[in-house]
């Protein structure tokens, strides 16, 4: 990346190792999040389409039953 | 063009009853250098040092300004009649800026001064050339985005809060500028040239966002 | 006129995304050979520069996808920004803390102001942070977008011209080895993180797709209530800084 950690002493593997692994569990975890975020939003859709389902499925009723009682 | 003058004019006049904006922006530069003095625990500064306190001062006295740029127009409802009239809308931008440029100017026609008498350890006769020029280059940066920012902030609720918050990372290149131009300047022995490299991407910087802002502006004043 | 779907093509592109990905990694960790300098914690360059990459592009992207709303003034433009850029501000502090990581690992500090790639970024984010509250503080959602889209187009613009800012401002004694774009790197590690740049670029873009399916189902949901059932029973969508 730059001169400064071109120069920089290698640490050795047993601690490199922590730091390399946190770097691309950081990155893990951040993929997770957001397919947590997701989740929470497919699951807000299909409760919205439900609800909206059984309104209209309500709203027929009442129409038919309007027509029912006019005819 | 007359458009704008007219505008100008106005708020200048405007500043110059009511004196709210620029008495403040003084006041607030003075306090700051006081501030720090004892912040720093030094007599005098000079070189890069100085040039850092300078345009951070200035900086936040800048601040005060673009939140009050636009609050007469929000309040009694300039907006509208601007839209109204028949006239170029880039008209208020150029208007406005050149309203901030100025009121910068004033300040730091008191501000420098002062700072040379307070904290600069060097005599401020020989940079002032060099200084002058840096400064009216940072303070044509400090008008575009201060009147951008301001037209947007003035718009949401959390008008004062955000015009800061956003103005100030997109000032950082030109405070870098400034501040980089102006070390060598305020050092003990200057040249009292300032560096070409930096002037030069102050003045990218005012160009590219002039005319970035005259681009966007009117789609900030649509209603 | 057809409403707009997202999810075409999502399929494929997540597919792509995962062997891109899981290959990168297997390059990273079998193939790339050891850096002489730094040892073993050089590899997190490879997950590193990628994701700064990604998120500035990803931030110009969003600017891109402003000029075509305040051009088609149709909210899908607004949208596709929006989810852009809030995509690259997570990316960005990806970037940001596995670039502290990376700096604590071969230097000892959590922050070094030495490397002005790490600098540029605080800064960009500093600003694009300001995006969400702005977007939340204005009640108008046509003005939301409108000005919301100036901003993006603004911050944008700003991003080229700060990396040039602050790489100027730094003092270099020595020449970079190791650049942002891999200038100087041998074969091997350059394949390893072109192949890294190609797993995070489809991951931003698979994210970003999915992202825009999500919303725009969500919103259709919506329309549907209100044309079924009449504009009094769609509940308020709740405070959000998003454009429906």
């Amino acid at each position: 990346m730059s001169a400064l950690f071109a120069i920089a002493p290698a640490l050795p593997l047993h601690k490199a190792g922590k730091f390399v692994a946190g770097a691309y569990i950081v990155f893990l975890a951040l993929v997770l999040v957001y397919v947590v975020i997701m989740a929470i939003r497919s699951q807000r859709i299909e409760r919205e389409l439900s609800e909206l389902q059984r309104d209209l499925d309500a709203a027929r009723a009442d129409s038919e039953h309007d027509l029912e009682r006019v005819g | 063009m007359r458009t704008a003058l007219i505008v100008l004019r106005k708020d200048l006049r405007l500043e110059l009853r009511t004196l709210e904006t620029v008495p403040a922006m003084v006041l607030l530069s003075l306090v700051t250098f006081v501030i720090f003095h004892f912040g720093l625990n030094r007599a005098t500064i000079q070189g890069q040092l100085a040039a850092g306190v300078l345009t951070a001062t200035l900086l936040f006295a800048a601040m005060l300004g673009i939140n009050r740029l636009f609050v007469a127009e929000r309040e009694q409802g300039g907006f509208d009649a601007f839209l109204l009239a028949p006239v170029d809308r880039s008209a208020m931008l150029l208007a406005k800026a050149a309203a901030l440029f100025i009121f910068l100017a004033v300040l730091e026609v008191v501000a420098v001064p002062a700072f040379g008498l307070f904290l600069l350890g060097p005599s401020l006769g020989p940079p002032l050339p060099g200084l002058i020029l840096v400064l009216a280059l940072a303070d044509l940066g400090l008008a575009v985005i201060g009147t951008l920012v301001s037209a947007i902030a003035v718009h949401t609720r959390a008008r004062d809060l955000i015009g800061p918050v956003i103005s100030l990372p997109l000032l950082i290149p030109a405070l870098i500028a400034t501040a980089r131009a102006a070390g060598p300047l305020l050092a003990a022995h200057t040249s009292g040239s300032p560096p070409g490299k930096w002037l030069a991407i102050l003045a990218l910087y005012d160009v590219v966002f002039a005319l970035l802002a005259y681009a966007v502006f009117d789609f900030l004043l649509e209603d | 006129m057809l409403p707009p779907t997202y999810g075409k093509g999502l399929r494929g592109l997540s597919l792509a995304t995962l062997a891109t990905i899981s290959a990168a990694l297997a390059l990273v960790f079998f193939y790339a050979p050891l850096d002489a300098n730094q040892g073993f914690v050089q590899k997190i360059f490879y997950i590193h520069v990628p994701l700064a990459i990604v998120s500035l592009c990803g931030f110009i992207f969003g600017a891109v996808l402003a000029i075509g709303y305040l051009r088609t003034g149709d909210r899908k433009w607004d949208m596709r920004s929006y989810v852009a850029i809030h995509m690259s501000l997570i990316f960005g502090v990806g970037g940001l803390i596995t670039g502290s990581i990376w700096a604590k690992a071969s230097w000892g500090h959590w922050w070094v102001w030495n490397e002005p790639t790490l600098v540029s970024f605080l800064i960009v984010l500093l600003l694009f942070a300001t995006y969400q509250p702005l977007r939340f503080s204005i009640e108008d959602p046509e003005r939301q977008s409108r000005y919301a889209s100036v901003f993006a187009i603004v911050a944008g613009a700003f991003v080229p011209l700060n990396f040039l800012a602050v790489r100027l401002a730094q003092q270099y004694v020595h020449p970079r080895v190791l650049t942002l774009t891999g200038g100087n790197l041998p074969g091997a590690m350059r394949l390893t993180f072109l192949v890294s740049l190609l797993g995070i670029t489809l991951l931003f873009v698979t994210l970003w797709k999915y992202e825009m399916t999500t919303k725009n189902t969500r919103a259709q949901v919506r329309r549907l209530r209100r044309t079924l059932l009449g504009d009094d029973t769609i509940r308020p969508a709740g405070r959000s800084a998003a454009p429906l």
